[in-house]
């Protein structure tokens, strides 16, 4: 056992970096969320659509596979759609892991009235954010882009010749795809989190947001007969935004051609505009709360 | 020496009101104490001090370094005590010091160990491991001085200490602070209404009215200078006393039934008064020094009569 001295004594020692410094908060808030077994587990179901379309990659490029299977090829096309449901699909157990860790993560601190220790230490306002945002950026990156990238790299490897040629650019498409829809959902329960105090309404907030802004905006859409309602539906916007980065306007396969042909009544800068002004409107709110000490006027 | 803080005509304006209005001073002592009734602006020059209000007008330095330009710098060697309840109750003592020692910049081993030092330190190592969240108001004190000297500060911030402490409980915590005072390299800004605290671990004090400058001053100079004006009530004969006295260079008046008042020089002690009144048959019956307490200082300066002997500080408007 450690004994230690009763003194106290000045820090002589050597200092972290700088550039860095905001990791220590999300290291520190990993490790407490991986302290339910209950997210564990969830964060590793979160991963088993991975190993579906995993399965599908390698059964569809595989004629010993097929045969084993007693199939007639493969009736899925691999293709920008399918990574597409890849990436919604997975969103989906996103935002969920989202709704369920992001509400606690300012909250917190703000009710302990911790802000004032963070700020009195060399660290920034913004680092601070960094260090919370970058809690839901590692779990959202394992679940979505980190296994699409590997699962393009998988088909790229397996399928056929020209793929590649062909499908590169599904690449970019898949990391900025998803970033956008983490920094929209990072931000936005961020946001709830620091002006909720309460955690279980700050989840049903970011349902709301989603489901109550929908209905809304449909029915503006009804009322004036228009269909730029659509652009309050932040599912909406980011299918639009998406639709643009996987080229689903050049799409030919077999798909639920209504609901794409719904998702073209708006250009797709309306999505990227009305998600870059929802990212800024969250940054604002959180720059007017995220202070050491708060000025009553 | 150069000087812990420097205010160079800081405003600090927060809405629509003044709270601190051109300070200027120039604090150098180990410990100093921050005094002034509530709303008088302690708190917001603490802050202000801290980087979390920007000033108005005019700069503020510690250590010689402006706090708008090397914030970042200066965070590394000041420690914060804040005055609320601040911590994070989900997180164990311990892991809860580390956690800030870690965002001050110490590696991880090192920010433990400091931690679990820290523990022990303010008395709590025992329950380094319970949640801070279970501790009581006076445990909680003392997990928040944890945690501003774990990284080794260079200046140490303390609001309100003791607030909300036992008379034990209030010992303690100032015993503490005196020996962080005496240690080498560390400076005290302690910040209190309660002028007992302050009178006990400070060196200075900087009186604070309406966010204004209401008095600076040296403790340690008061209490001495208040030791030079002395009464006293004698029997005998005073003519030999006081030709005495007056050799070894005090002033002296003298009234009637034996009372005289005197200013001693400095080099004079209190001593040698009874040694020259022993020699020349003098009995000294009583011996009255003024003993102007903080409190006579803190009132004087509040009602706007206390003359300083420091002019290192006073309102930029004087």
């Amino acid at each position: 056992m450690a004994i230690y001295k009763r003194l106290y004594r000045p820090y002589a020692g050597r200092y972290t970096g700088h550039r860095f410094r905001f990791w220590v908060i999300t290291k520190s808030a990993l490790r407490t969320l991986f302290d339910s077994r209950f997210l564990l587990a969830f964060f590793v179901a979160c991963n088993i659509p991975f190993v579906i379309f995993l399965l599908i990659i390698y059964i569809t490029n595989n004629a010993a596979a097929q045969a084993l299977l007693q199939m007639k090829g493969s009736p899925i096309l691999i293709d920008n759609f399918f990574f597409l449901r890849y990436l919604i699909f997975q969103s989906t157990l996103s935002f969920l892991i989202t709704a369920w860790v992001g509400p606690g993560l300012v909250s917190v601190d703000l009710s302990n009235d911790a802000l004032p220790l963070y700020l009195a230490r060399p660290l920034t306002r913004t680092e601070y954010l960094l260090g919370k945002f970058g809690v839901i950026f590692m779990l959202t990156s394992a679940i979505t882009w980190v296994p699409g990238l590997m699962l393009l790299g998988l088909e790229s490897s397996l399928g056929p010749i020209g793929w590649f040629q062909r499908y590169y650019w599904l690449f970019g498409s898949m990391f900025i795809g998803s970033l956008l829809w983490i920094a929209v959902i990072g931000l936005l329960s961020l946001t709830l989190s620091a002006w909720v105090k309460w955690r279980i309404v700050a989840t049903g907030a970011m349902l709301g947001i989603f489901f109550a802004l929908a209905g809304f905006g449909e029915a503006l859409n009804q009322v004036l007969r228009t269909n730029w309602g659509h652009v309050l539906n932040l599912g909406y916007d980011i299918n639009l935004a998406w639709f643009n980065l996987f080229r689903m306007d050049s799409v030919t396969g077999p798909y639920n051609k209504p609901a794409i042909g719904r998702l073209m009544e708006l250009p797709s800068w309306a999505g990227w505009v009305s998600l870059s002004l929802l990212c800024a409107f969250c940054l604002l709110m959180l720059n007017k709360k995220l202070k050491a000490r708060e000025v009553v006027r | 020496m150069t000087a812990v803080i420097e205010l160079e005509d800081l405003s600090v304006r927060l809405g629509t009101k003044q709270v601190l209005d051109s300070l200027r001073a120039s604090l150098k002592g180990r410990a100093i104490g921050l005094l002034g009734p509530n709303g008088a602006g302690k708190s917001t020059l603490i802050n202000t001090l801290l980087g979390f209000y920007p000033p108005t007008s005019g700069s503020a330095k510690i250590f010689g370094k402006d706090i708008s330009t090397h914030t970042k710098e200066l965070r590394h060697v000041i420690g914060f005590m804040p005055e609320s309840d601040s911590f994070i109750a989900d997180m164990s003592g311990v892991g809860f010091v580390r956690y800030m020692a870690e965002l001050s910049g110490l590696p991880a081993n090192e920010a433990l160990e400091r931690a679990h030092e820290a523990f022990y330190y303010v008395g709590l190592g025992e329950a380094r491991y319970r949640k801070v969240g279970t501790f009581s108001l006076g445990m909680k004190q003392m997990v928040k001085l944890a945690q501003a000297i774990v990284h080794g500060p260079q200046l140490l911030f303390l609001d309100e200490p003791t607030n909300g402490l036992d008379p034990p409980a209030r010992l303690r915590m100032i015993a503490l602070i005196k020996e962080i005072r005496d240690t080498q390299g560390i400076h005290i800004i302690l910040s209190s209404h309660l002028l007992r605290d302050v009178e006990e671990c400070c060196e200075e004090a900087l009186i604070l009215k309406d966010g204004r400058i209401a008095a600076y001053c040296n403790l340690e100079e008061e209490r001495r200078s208040n030791k030079k004006f002395v009464e006293l009530e004698t029997v005998g004969s005073k003519e030999n006393f006081t030709q005495a006295v007056e050799q070894l260079g005090c002033e002296c008046a003298w009234f009637p039934t034996g009372r005289a008042k005197m200013v001693l020089p400095e080099n004079i002690s209190m001593r040698e008064l009874y040694t020259v009144a022993a020699k020349h048959q003098v009995q000294i019956r009583k011996m009255n020094y003024r003993r102007d307490s903080l409190e006579d200082i803190f009132l004087r300066a509040m009602e706007g009569q206390y003359q300083p002997q420091n002019k290192a500080a006073q309102n930029g408007h004087l």
